[in-house]
């Protein structure tokens, strides 16, 4: 049979992709459906925490950091309930991470304050000694993209039926709506802030990329 | 049409896509010295503002040498290994000779707007798929064309039966086009902009979640196969017999071993998720077929080795049957290295820590950059026509770089095992015994061994540019094609 095949390459290619995709088949499709489903209390990310989210993946902070506590006694212990599948059932696209060069941060929002963040943002060593994070000053002067984040959410509500609008869930409207809502949320987030350029940013309608990411990584619980 | 005898076979595609390969090397490795050095010494990370921190470059690094460098290659390789075992030259066709060059260049052009705009800050975050949709729209057009190219090239043979090695490429043409599809099935959020005024250079995942990360790493495991391992497979079967004059060991081996890793690679995709929210039986089913990996990967590997059997006095007098022995070897060492890491219990330690790194390179540096670099080695003589410029260059480069391999995986394997144990250790009190951060100062040397370990790869590399430069300029011209053994000035 082998022989034969390797005499017709339109067959051998046909049986080759057969072969190879069979194993995608069985994995991926049974558990499809199943496993997207939202548990009860997640909720999608506000206009704001988008922002941040996409700033997080602007400078791939998951190449270092992991959103996923594994079910072991020395990872709830460190970093708070492990991870269910529910919990993720908006993220798109997931940010499990690979690799903790850094701690987990999937509910750093439990443990972590504004204030702190600030301070770890703009030099992580004067605030964690010894650590290998680098310092993100240019989060405190670029503007977050909350357009693109609007435009995510919608994407989000209108492609993929994601509850936004819907009661107890995050408001979204038209543009001029999110965008409101979107500053009014980052000033609750730079009131908590000591960094006079933000908040003088803020108070002028801008929205710096660390209030932003403040926003999206309180909301990680 | 040219009579089997006089075929003169068309290079200009090889040599340009060898140039790409070097150049995409050095840029590629170069950056991952960077950023291991980043690792030891934070204040490297701070150097280039924004675009200068590890979450910047560790994208390029990985794009880099994997869709730069070893594509380069695994192409390069594909036009002249394929015109050779096929029995057909591009020349006879000017349609196929158009569709290849065009291959060439919108490959290029996609690597270098890759650079840009990763470094800008464009990315999906979905590991090696991180390039946003309009690159993956060009990537998709030049993969296409690789198809065309290269079944154009199989109905154009006159060798009835394909060689193992055009099976192993054809594998991963095949395959890479389905998960690379699959994968980055993504939306452009611009269509729902509603008025704002937002970026077109952003998309979200078609799936979300528990479903985005299964779909991911059955891409992500086998990108690894399918571009790092059945292509170069696909060389060494090739390569080596020539360079040796030695026959394949067995032929059923060859295929037993084909076809096993076929059936199983797949599967094994599950091996990234153990522990995570994807269904139980998936990670199992992940974790099992690992293991049996271990047989179809030895398959080829012992086959490439016995092909040597009576003739291992080569290793001796030949540097460029060292680099492809050493490659066989690594891939051994790299596909038992992966089933162990897999192994639930094992996992559980392993995971997210630099062990992981570590396994990646001891292939990648070992297995894929040796095997390239050979091949390149092997052709020079034939598409320049001249004689390799330097032996004694190439046996440097030879030691230099495997001294750095064995430097980055040692100090890696123990980086990973160390912080994998402490992450778990409690104190007799039942708390847990290290701080995070101490988990991180005790990885110092380690992680500045792994960079020295890079610098030596990376300074070998450059002595094969240079090599390779100075062979194509300034060798000794060849007036007849060397049958086996590629001749080499001292």
């Amino acid at each position: 049979m082998f022989h034969w095949l390797e005499q017709r390459p339109f067959f051998f290619a046909v049986m080759l992709f057969l072969t190879v995709a069979f194993a995608g088949f069985i994995e991926i499709i049974p558990d499809f459906a199943k496993a997207s489903q939202p548990t009860v209390g997640t909720k999608p990310h506000t206009v704001l925490e988008l922002a941040g989210r996409q700033v997080y993946i602007k400078d791939s902070c998951n190449a270092c950091h992991s959103q996923l506590i594994r079910p072991f006694k020395s990872e709830t212990d460190r970093y708070g309930m492990y991870s269910l599948s529910g919990e993720y059932a908006y993220d798109r696209p997931f940010l499990w991470g690979s690799k903790r060069t850094g701690p987990d941060l999937h509910r750093v929002g439990n443990y972590r304050t504004t204030e702190w963040h600030e301070n770890h943002m703009m030099s992580p060593s004067d605030v964690v000694p010894g650590s290998i994070m680098p310092k993100y000053p240019h989060m405190f002067k670029n503007t977050a993209d909350v357009a693109t984040a609007y435009a995510n959410a919608n994407t989000q509500k209108q492609v993929f039926g994601v509850p936004y609008d819907k009661e107890g869930m995050p408001k979204l409207g038209s543009w001029e709506d999110a965008k409101a809502q979107a500053l009014e949320d980052a000033k609750k987030v730079a009131a908590d802030m000591k960094n006079q350029s933000v908040k003088d940013a803020v108070a002028n309608g801008q929205v710096p990329e660390i209030v932003a990411l403040i926003a999206y990584l309180n909301s990680l619980k | 049409m040219q009579s089997n005898a006089q075929l003169e076979y068309d290079y200009s595609v090889v040599k340009l896509f060898t140039f790409a390969t070097i150049l995409f090397g050095i840029i590629g490795m170069l950056v991952g010295v960077i950023i291991a050095f980043q690792l030891a010494f934070p204040e490297l990370s701070n150097l280039a503002g924004e675009y200068g921190t590890f979450g910047r470059l560790r994208p390029l690094h990985t794009n880099g040498v994997a869709f730069g460098f070893t594509l380069s290659g695994i192409f390069a390789t594909w036009y002249y290994v394929g015109q050779r075992t096929l029995k057909m030259s591009l020349k006879e066709s000017k349609f196929l000779m158009t569709v290849a060059k065009l291959h060439f260049w919108l490959y290029f052009i996609t690597i270098l707007l890759a650079v840009v705009t990763l470094i800008m800050g464009y990315t999906t975050s979905k590991e090696y798929a991180e390039l946003e949709w309009p690159l993956d729209l060009l990537i998709v057009v030049w993969w296409v064309l690789w198809g065309v190219a290269m079944f154009g090239m199989i109905g154009m043979r006159r060798e009835r039966a394909i060689y193992v090695s055009v099976w192993y490429y054809m594998s991963s043409f095949l395959a890479v086009a389905m998960l690379f599809l699959f994968n980055n099935m993504e939306v452009p959020t611009m269509f729902w902009a509603n008025g704002a005024p937002s970026s077109a250079m952003h998309s979200i995942s078609m799936y979300a979640g528990t479903n985005d990360a299964l779909v991911q790493w059955w891409y992500g495991h086998n990108a690894v196969a399918f571009v790092f391992t059945t292509p170069i497979i696909g060389m060494i079967y090739y390569f080596l017999p020539k360079e040796s004059g030695q026959n394949v060991f067995s032929y059923k081996l060859s295929v037993l071993a084909f076809w096993g890793l076929m059936f199983v690679y797949l599967w094994a995709g599950g091996h990234h998720l153990i522990y995570s929210t994807v269904p139980d039986w998936m990670q199992t089913m992940g974790s099992a077929m690992s293991i049996v990996l271990i047989l179809p990967s030895w398959g080829s590997a012992i086959n490439m080795l016995l092909t040597m059997k009576g003739e291992w006095g080569q290793l001796q007098t030949s540097p460029l049957i060292k680099f492809m022995i050493m490659a066989s070897t690594f891939y051994m060492l790299s596909t038992i290295e992966g089933p162990i890491q897999a192994i639930k219990s094992v996992n559980a330690i392993a995971h997210f820590t630099d062990w992981i790194p570590g396994h990646v390179h001891d292939g990648t540096l070992g297995w894929v950059g040796f095997m390239i670099m050979a091949s390149l080695f092997h052709m020079a003589p034939r598409i320049f026509k001249k004689e390799i410029y330097s032996k004694s260059l190439m046996e440097t480069q030879f030691w230099i770089q495997t001294v750095g391999i064995v430097l980055y995986f040692t100090s890696m394997w123990i980086a990973g095992i160390t912080q994998g144990m402490m992450w778990r250790a409690y104190d007799e009190y039942g708390s847990l015994l290290y701080s995070f951060i101490d988990t991180v100062t005790v990885l110092h040397p380690y992680y500045t061994l792994r960079g020295i370990g890079g610098l030596f790869y990376l300074t070998g590399f450059l002595i094969f540019a240079y090599n390779m430069f100075k062979t194509a300029t300034s060798g000794r011209v060849l007036d007849k094609e060397p049958a086996n053994a590629s001749p080499m000035a001292s």
